[in-house]
């Protein structure tokens, strides 16, 4: 591979970024773009956070303490919400627009005035969303996932959450567009498709995922709209209609959602294992295809979240097989990152560690995942905390745990300057330890009982839910921490090198521009052998 | 190590649950054939993870310990192997299909609501259940008892723990016997609830509009609790399930109680809707009314939620026609508003009338009768 030198970049002349505030709201750059995406990410991710403390603050003993009922149930659907749109989606698409172009060779994304446009709908979404709290009978509470009739119950807070959604929905899209193009058809000389990062081969799948499925989740928070406004009954037995219809839309659309949110995060982590054990990615094509296998599967077991509604036994038993399926691809991917640590010379940086862990607890995650796919035991296990559990494993050890990997992995390269190793040791070990004593007694309350979504408990449950409360508060306080460490990197500190972590340059194109990569990324395409 | 910890708690949770069924820690064995069926398959599935975990955590513990930079180790160069790619493909599709037989089966089971002894009809509301004995005619609300309601307020100062079965106690449990199969038809009022007693072994939705169906029979006479499980508003977490099963003998004579006092019920309620009562009288009973079937959403104090519920203090529709206030009660408004002419007598619904319009500082000053209430109901 060729590199292109300080000197390059020098004699050209630099049409850098305009000066102040509106070099941000004018940008078309895909690493600004990117770094406004990953900070609105970090703030919502606190947000988000801040209502789960709510939520841990209440549930920290039986009797209700803080919060009316009705508040709690506020706190879970925005703290869904925003963790689901505003923190982990926002966050990819940062990693996306800053990683993309440069692993594959580009000097920006194909289409950036579409790409400004992306990020910028964000903050105008997230304020009709948040504006609800301060409506009379508050925000959304029906849960993230809004089934009616419940969530019909609500407001004036139900159009401003839809059309929240729809902003969310239409960002979501055209990021997806541009990622797509972008990988189409600005890769370098020589970049296959069989020879992509595999961070850009799981974020084009999940480009896929996300126009297939977001027009159906608008289409049918649209249908509520005109339920409520409209005298339509989309969702009204009364008037002819099935609320059970809007389940099966919602999940059409939200089981390849749960997808979006874990194949970057498997990129990430396929990234991060080679580095640090410096050996290549074991098994590079299965993982393509498994990552696709992954992709198509998600579409045919949505009803998994519906055993409990009545549908036929023929549905049952079908979305009971097909969602077994999915632990075949996924158990190729998990054998894969241990095949690919297998006989590597491994060191433990911080991002190494969060990618371990992350292998560790997703897969802990996929294995209560596989018990609830069983429907007859998902007939217990429905609607409790063991699914709580469940999919915060999958989500925080899981699709969180990849999101702090790569930024403590690309930090270097994006500010210039190494970050402090002691204080991301010393974060990785709260947050993992935290986020065990946070999330593992879940399990427990859940199997003997405790269902999901109350905002008060019998006294049987009190031991696991108090731990679960103490877990939370150090796990959120210590993400403290990482903001420390990232402001403290942006600031100064060592200078990185161009490859950063030793032989990080047989790895990937990132490692080859200098450490903060210039303005154009690659002005000259390298040329991949 | 995070991992050695995850790997201790999943095999204490699989040893305490063969040892005897901890109600604490694992699924409920419960009382039920099929309750039992449930809690094998869940056992059964919990160990093959377990085993796969021991596998592969212990791989990768090896290999953290011994594969480091540290030790001096130099990276193999291998990336990739089709023999092994195939074999880890094929074999946990072959674990795979040695679970899906065993759910098929109890799936199956589960589904069998066929030849059943008697029908129970539960339905949710917000946030109550109903249940009609459809073949006995037996009909009765079950709401969250009292000490646990009072217990349950914002900043009560009463103690969770002073209060017996707090949160998981009714004021009328469902009484059905053993050894019978029970079916049971689900459907709900205002939105959708989840009847759930994990003893019986599963939960199913009650959904507006529609109908759907579940069975039991229970081996054990016993007392077994449950809590709604599909989010359904602010009380969702105060709607609990209480199923008393009782011998044959205690059941059958339980049951000739129930139906001598609901003959009684209906005599009485047919003399006093032909009484006149005093405004007191009715302001009493009103109250009695107003907060078991409106105060859950229009407020103990009358004040409702703004945005949500309307406000019968100073409501237009109190303080006008009595006509028209009698329809709304009646016949119910909008997709919000259940109509209470087929859950209520007539001297309840003349009762609430009165109290809504005179209660809340409103003072309207006029009462209803209960002969004034039409006679649809």
């Amino acid at each position: 591979m060729s590199a292109v030198t300080h000197e390059d970049l020098h004699d050209h002349h630099d049409h850098g970024p305009a000066k102040g505030f509106l070099r941000w709201v004018f940008t078309t750059n895909h690493k600004d773009i990117g770094t406004l995406y990953l900070t609105t990410a970090l703030i919502m991710f606190f947000v988000g956070g801040a209502m789960s403390l709510v939520i841990r603050a209440e549930l920290f003993q039986p009797g209700l303490q803080f919060v009316d009922p009705g508040f709690f149930n506020q706190m879970t659907t925005l703290h869904a919400l925003i963790m689901v749109f505003g923190a982990v989606m926002p966050a990819f698409a940062g990693l996306a627009n800053w990683m993309i172009p440069i692993m594959i060779g580009a000097p920006d994304m194909a289409l950036p005035r579409l790409n400004n446009w992306s990020f910028w709908l964000l903050p105008f979404a997230f304020a009709l969303l948040a504006s609800t709290l301060f409506m009379d009978g508050g925000a959304p509470a029906a849960g993230w996932t809004l089934y009616p009739p419940l969530v019909l119950q609500g407001g004036n807070n139900l159009p401003f959450a839809i059309f929240s959604i729809h902003l969310l929905g239409i960002s979501s899209i055209m990021a997806a567009i541009n990622i797509i193009v972008t990988i189409f058809n600005m890769r370098a000389p020589g970049m296959t498709m069989m020879k992509l990062p595999m961070f850009v081969w799981t974020w084009l799948i999940t480009a896929f995922l996300l126009i297939l499925v977001m027009p159906v989740f608008a289409g049918a928070v649209t249908m509520l709209l005109t339920d409520k406004f409209f005298g339509t009954s989309f969702f009204n037995a009364a008037g002819g209609g099935d609320p059970v219809l809007y389940q099966h839309l919602f999940w059409f659309f939200g089981h390849p959602e749960v997808y979006i949110l874990i194949l970057p995060s498997f990129g990430v982590v396929s990234q991060i294992i080679p580095t640090f054990a410096r050996k290549p990615l074991f098994g590079y094509s299965s993982m393509v295809y498994a990552t696709a296998s992954i992709g198509l599967l998600s579409f045919v077991v949505w009803a998994h979240h519906q055993y409990t509604v009545g549908m036929p036994l023929a549905g049952e038993l079908y979305f009971t097989y097909a969602t077994m399926l999915i632990a075949v691809p996924t158990g190729v991917k998990v054998f894969n990152w241990v095949a690919t640590m297998w006989k590597g010379a491994m060191t433990f940086e911080t991002p190494m560690l969060f990618a371990i862990a992350f292998v560790v607890l997703f897969t802990f995650g996929g294995f209560t995942g596989l018990m609830m796919s069983i429907s007859p035991a998902d007939l217990q296990y429905h609607d409790t905390y063991f699914i709580v559990a469940h999919f915060h494993y999958v989500l925080v050890p899981g699709a969180v745990f990849a999101l702090i990997a790569a930024t403590y992995f690309w930090l270097p390269k994006w500010t210039g300057h190494m970050y402090d190793e002691r204080l991301g040791k010393l974060h990785f070990w709260l947050t993992a330890i935290s986020v065990n004593v946070l999330f593992f007694p879940q399990h427990f309350s859940g199997l003997a009982g405790m269902p999901r979504r109350i905002p008060d408990y019998a006294v049987q449950f009190a031991e696991f839910n108090a731990m679960s409360s103490i877990g939370a508060f150090i796990f959120g306080f210590s993400q403290l921490i990482f903001v420390y460490v990232i402001i403290k990197a942006i600031r100064g500190g060592q200078p990185a090198t161009d490859e950063v972590w030793e032989g990080a340059a047989e790895h990937g194109l990132e490692w080859q521009l200098p450490s903060p990569p210039p303005y154009h990324s690659w002005e000259v395409a390298p040329l991949v052998k | 190590m995070e991992r050695t910890k995850l790997l201790l708690g999943a095999a204490a949770l699989g040893l305490v649950g063969n040892a005897h069924a901890e109600y604490a820690l694992n699924l409920t064995r419960g009382v039920t054939q099929l309750s039992r069926d449930i809690y094998d398959l869940h056992m059964y599935i919990l160990w093959v993870c377990v085993a796969i975990g021991v596998i592969v955590y212990g791989l990768l513990t090896y290999s953290v310990l011994h594969h480091r930079k540290s030790k001096g180790v130099v990276p193999a160069t291998f990336h990739e192997n089709t023999k092994l790619e195939v074999v880890w493909t094929v074999i946990p599709f072959l674990i795979l299909l040695a679970m899906a037989v065993p759910a098929t089966k109890v799936m199956i089971e589960a589904y069998d609501t066929s030849a059943s002894d008697m029908t129970v009809k539960v339905t949710g509301y917000q946030w109550k259940w109903r249940y009609t004995y459809l073949d006995d005619g037996i009909d009765f609300f079950s709401t969250l008892d009292a000490k646990s309601n009072e217990a349950r307020q914002l900043g009560s100062k009463i103690n969770p723990e002073t209060v017996e079965h707090y949160l998981l106690n009714v004021d009328h449990p469902l009484v059905v016997p053993v050894n019978k199969k029970i079916r049971f038809v689900f459907t709900a009022a205002d939105v959708i609830h989840s009847w759930w007693v994990p003893a019986l072994g599963w939960k199913k939705d009650t959904i507006p509009g529609f109908v759907t169906e579940a069975w039991a029979r229970i081996d054990e006479p016993g007392v077994y609790r449950g809590q709604c499980a599909e989010l359904c508003g602010r009380d969702h977490g105060f709607m609990p399930i209480v199923v008393e099963a009782k011998s044959e003998a205690d059941y059958q004579a339980w049951l000739a109680t129930q139906k001598a006092q609901t003959t009684a019920k209906a005599d009485e309620a047919v003399t006093a809707a032909s009484k006149s009562f005093t405004l007191p009288e009715l302001m009493a009973k009103g109250e009695a009314v107003y907060n078991a079937n409106c105060a859950a959403c229009h407020q103990a104090n009358g004040e409702g939620i703004p945005g949500n519920f309307p406000a019968i203090k100073g409501s237009p529709v109190a303080l006008g026609p009595i006509d028209e206030h009698l329809s709304i009660v009646a016949k119910g408004k909008g997709a919000m508003m259940p109509g209470f002419s087929k859950t209520l007598d007539k001297v309840d619904i003349a009762a609430v009338v009165t109290y809504q319009r005179n209660g809340f500082g409103n003072d309207k000053g006029d009462l209803l009768q209960p002969s004034q209430v039409p006679s649809e109901n």
